[in-house]
This record gives C-alpha cells, structure tokens and sequence, in this order.
C-alpha cells in the first residue's frame, strides 16, 4: 500500500466512518429482526393463531 | 417459484431465508476484493492519495440515488398495482438509502476538503443530494408518524414520486450550473474518462455496495414483514378480548 500524503486523516476518517455506517445497519437489521422473532414467540405463547392457521413465527 | 409468487409475504420470508445467506457472502467477497484494490490503486497525479475517497464516495452517491428510483417504482406498486410488498420494499429501503446519501455527503465534505479548500458549499450538487437526505428523514417520519399502514403507505407513496423529481435535478445539476464538484466522469456521452486504474476498483465497490443494498434490503423487508405479522396478531386478539 502505497503512503496516504498530508490528508491521510481525511482518507481514513471517510473509511472509518463507512465502516462504523455499514456495521451499525447490520446490527439494527439483525437487532430488529431478533426482536420481531421475540414479539412473535410471545404472541404465539398467548395463544395468538394467524388466519391460515400456522403458527406466528413459521416462516 | 415464479415472479407473481413473490407477491405473497410468506413465499417471500421463505425466499429471503434461502438467498440472504448467499448474498451476504457474495457482497463480503466482493467488498473485500474493492477495498484490497482501493488500496492498492495509485495515486492521482493531482489530489494524490486522497483520490481513494472516490472509491466510497461514488458508490454511496450514486446508491443515494439508486435507492430513491427503487423506493420510487415501489411507490407505483403500492399506488397502481397495489403489490402488498410494494410498501414493505419502499419502507424498508429509506433507512439504508438515507444511510448511503450520509455517507455519500460526508465523504463528499472529507473529500472536498483538501481539494477544494471547503467542507461545503452551497451549490447544485451539494444542495440537492442534502434536500434528497432530508426527504428520506421526512419520510421515515411520515411512516412513524401516521399509525394505519394503508395510509401511511399512499401518503408516502406519493411523497416519494414527488421526490423522484429531485433525481435528474442531482444528475445533471454538473452541467446545468456552475459548481465546485467534478462532472460525470462514469456515466457520461461517450464513456467513462477515468483511468482503468481507478475505473476497476470504482466498478468493483460499486458493485459491491449495490450487492450490500440488495442484501440489507432484502432482510429489512424480512423485517417489516414480521412487524406487521406482530400488528395484525396484537390487533386480532385485542378484537378477540373486546368481543
């Protein structure tokens, strides 16, 4: 890899903060989807039924 | 599974169960390969190294632009077709699409920085790509704000098509006004003008983060499909206790 120059605090604040972006829609993503399951577990647990009859979390 | 099938949210959480897999692992590969080359790429003969700022700024400008044109062919689905995914897919894109036009902004501002000697300036380009990441903010707040989701689906539905008008305004902004920033040099009249030393590894990433949209979207879609299982299921038994 070649040097960064005089602005290599700018290059690796961009990369850092893509970085830190891209990471944290992951976890939100996963967070949510985690925390959908959860929602659904204990509504099926109350006896909550869909329509079509399947259980809440089946996919 | 044809495409007509895809209409049902459950064949859809069973596809998105298949694929998500394969597509998290396509777009890590391809990330890696564009970040190694980024790395690797020479220096511009004028901004130096800083020219691998481009590597992720452009990709996140022109996905800032790409989500809205999804969110926006979604808008028709939910206001034409009235496809039950058509919302699902525009509500769950705004995040990412207002994450990607962030990173586009800031990388912009990083970028112009040592080459123009400003964070920012008010012109076209600037100002328009800002207005298109506070229509996405808006629209968040749109969906939150309005509790039915039929509603809060047609009104942002509409937002999002007059939004669309925002997109050519960014694209040719470069050649309709005088501004600090640089005219196309990828998608342009007689090809691009970048070297194949930076073209590549620009391709690549593209490429790469529009793989990285894909799979976010997709398993944000998963997710507000499940919200609205939760919603109906909350609804279906507070109707059951009140009978």
């Amino acid at each position: 890899m070649t040097s960064l120059g005089p602005y290599a605090s700018f290059i690796v604040t961009s990369y850092t903060l893509v970085a830190a972006v891209v990471v944290l829609l992951i976890i939100w993503i996963a967070f949510d989807y985690r925390l959908q399951k959860e929602r659904l577990r204990e509504l099926e647990a109350s006896g909550a039924t869909r329509r079509s009859g399947r259980q809440a979390t089946d996919i | 599974m044809t495409l007509i099938d895809l209409a049902n949210p459950t064949k859809f959480l069973s596809l998105t169960a298949r694929v998500l897999p394969w597509l998290a692992g396509a777009t890590a590969i391809l990330l890696l390969i564009g970040f190694y080359q980024a790395a690797m790429a020479p220096d511009d003969y004028q901004q130096g190294a800083t020219v691998k700022i481009m590597f992720i700024h452009v990709p996140n400008a022109w996905l800032s632009m790409f989500v809205w044109g999804v969110m926006s062919l979604a808008a028709l689905g939910t206001l034409v077709w009235r496809h039950p995914l058509a919302d699902v897919a525009a509500k769950a894109a705004a995040p990412i699409g207002a994450a990607f036009t962030f990173l586009a902004l800031v990388t912009g501002s990083l970028w112009g920085r040592p080459m123009w000697g400003t964070y920012w300036e008010w012109d076209a380009r600037l100002t328009s790509v800002l207005i298109l990441f506070l229509m996405y903010l808006g629209l968040m707040a749109l969906w939150r704000a309005v509790d039915d989701p039929s509603r809060a689906a047609r009104a942002a539905a509409v937002l999002t098509l007059v939004g669309a008008l925002n997109l050519p305004i960014i694209k040719f902004s470069v050649e309709w006004w005088n501004t600090l920033h640089q005219p196309a040099a990828v998608i342009r009249m007689g090809g691009p003008t970048l070297d194949k030393a930076f073209l590549i590894p620009l391709l690549v990433m593209a490429v790469g983060f529009s793989l990285l949209f894909v799979t976010l979207h997709v398993a944000a879609m998963r997710n507000e499909i499940l919200r609205r299982r939760v919603r109906s299921l909350q609804m279906m038994q507070a109707s059951q206790q009140a009978a």
